[in-house]
């Protein structure tokens, strides 16, 4: 059962990177929403080093939701998932692995290039660091509950706009405790261990719910 | 429970209890508005203005009471399969959504001239807003299939999720709103209220629980005659076309 986890694993990391798989296009994304923003909000550095995290995180939440139809649709429209649902391994572990494997190719390079987009954004370097670390910790139920999401709205031809609507409310904890504890450490006086520790325990928590919500949402959307 | 779970008892039922239901609704809404409008003293800051408390609370509070009706709901479609509870949860969301608007709405209306703006991003307005999304969200759903079997879990399993996500958002709301604490914001825990004020209110709220039974139901009673409709339209469609070629059959969906 693990080796097959493990496989599973590799072979979505591996069809991440290979030819045409779209997955670095959420890093593009992620960079275009950082461009465009200055361009609205006005080149005053002093505005953007302030809004510098929220942009950060809102970029990041954008661009994972965006991926997200790739999690389950492509293997939903070449009837493989049909497969993964009738193999040996448990559905809720395939989703837990194909989660990952989004996370680590999809979502972890928008961790890695944040620091980046931060200097462009004036950041100071304990903004950037407390952006880059809150972003590596709440990601992960970015897309845990991303991926109950995708799963509800594979079996629809176009989920999509579905998908961000359905999504988009139930993130809102991660947002505010993943700003609230950057702007702890920018703004002074105000408790930063609480809110990163909050945001730690949605992401366990979503680790251990959200491929259940997932595998049975697969399950009844295939009926 | 079990006993109404066969459609057709469920309808028998049903048909008879919703006249009453509904007149029971009328003269109690009928009571209330009269108390809240001609019997209720103004109050002596907010002046008439607080009447619109007595349609604003009770919205509110209903439009959360809809929301956990549909949970256990989606728990009885899930668990239990019950025929009915699918019925329930997507008779209940347009509901939900109406009563939660009449709240933004209202109470949009009462900020304007108590807090001279008609939203402010407090902590309670915003959950609000969430839950009205999260309805808004869930009628998209369900409206996206074209087979209510299949709609049927999968709203379920969303509703569920939402269900436990709601106590976070409100949590994690509330420490955004401590956050970013605006200059000067009404409290809510003033002063008590008096009776004169309080039973106007309950009989509202008495009246608007009525108001949600007799629309849940009336709705339920809709969505089942609609399925009727659509097994009786995919019946005579396919029998139309003979029995050789029932491989080939082309039905035509009603329109919901």
């Amino acid at each position: 059962m693990g080796s097959a986890f493990l496989a599973l694993l590799i072979r979505d990391t591996r069809l991440a990177f290979s030819h045409g798989s779209g997955a670095h296009l959420g890093l593009v994304f992620f960079l275009v929403f950082i461009v465009v923003l200055p361009i609205g909000v006005g080149p005053d550095l002093n505005l953007l080093s302030r809004l510098g995290p929220a942009f950060l995180w809102i970029g990041a939440l954008l661009s994972v939701l965006l991926g997200l139809d790739r999690l389950f649709q492509i293997d939903s429209e070449d009837g493989t998932l049909d497969l993964m649902t009738m193999a040996d391994l448990p559905l809720e572990l395939t989703v837990l692995a194909k989660t990952i494997a989004h996370w680590l190719t999809s979502v972890l390079p928008l961790v890695l290039v944040s620091p980046l987009l931060g200097l462009m954004l004036n950041m100071s370097p304990e903004g950037i660091g407390m952006t880059a670390l809150t972003l590596f910790v709440g990601s992960p139920a970015l897309t845990l509950i991303g991926a109950v999401g995708a799963a509800v709205t594979t079996a629809l031809p176009r989920g999509g706009m579905l998908l961000a609507i359905l999504v988009l409310p139930l993130t809102l904890p991660v947002l505010i405790f993943g700003i609230s504890t950057t702007n702890a450490v920018i703004v002074e006086g105000l408790p930063f261990r609480t809110p990163f520790l909050l945001l730690g325990a949605i992401s366990l928590a979503s680790l251990a719910l959200a491929p259940f919500a997932a595998a049975a949402a697969l399950r009844s959307g295939q009926g | 429970m079990w006993k109404l779970a066969n459609p057709g008892v469920f309808m028998a039922y049903s048909g008879r209890l919703l006249p009453w239901l509904w007149a029971a609704t009328g003269a109690v809404l009928a009571i209330g508005l009269y108390q809240a409008f001609f019997v209720a003293p103004t109050d002596y800051q907010q002046g008439e203005t607080v009447r619109i408390m007595f349609i604003h609370v009770p919205a509110a509070w209903f439009s959360m009471f809809c929301y956990t009706v549909m949970a256990t709901s989606a728990i009885g479609t899930l668990v239990w399969r019950h025929p009915l509870a699918d019925v329930s949860v997507k008779a209940a969301i347009p509901i939900g959504a109406v009563f939660t608007a009449v709240t933004l709405i209202t109470g949009s209306l009462w900020g304007k001239p108590m807090w001279g703006t008609w939203w402010v991003w407090d902590a309670r307005l915003t959950s609000v807003l969430v839950l009205f999304l999260m309805y808004l969200g869930l009628m998209a759903l369900q409206n996206a299939f074209d087979d209510p079997g299949r709609a049927a879990r999968v709203t379920a399993i969303t509703v569920l999720v939402g269900f436990i996500n709601i106590p976070i958002i409100k949590f994690s709301v509330d420490w955004w709103y401590t956050l970013h604490q605006p200059a000067s914001v009404f409290r809510f825990d003033g002063p008590t209220i008096y009776p004169t004020i309080l039973i106007p209110l309950l009989i509202m709220a008495a009246g608007f629980m009525l108001l949600f039974f007799a629309l849940h139901i009336t709705a339920m009673r809709a969505e089942i005659l609609r399925r009727r409709i659509r097994k009786i339209t995919l019946l005579k469609a396919r029998g139309s076309t003979g029995p050789g070629r029932r491989t080939a059959t082309f039905t035509t969906e009603p329109a919901e």
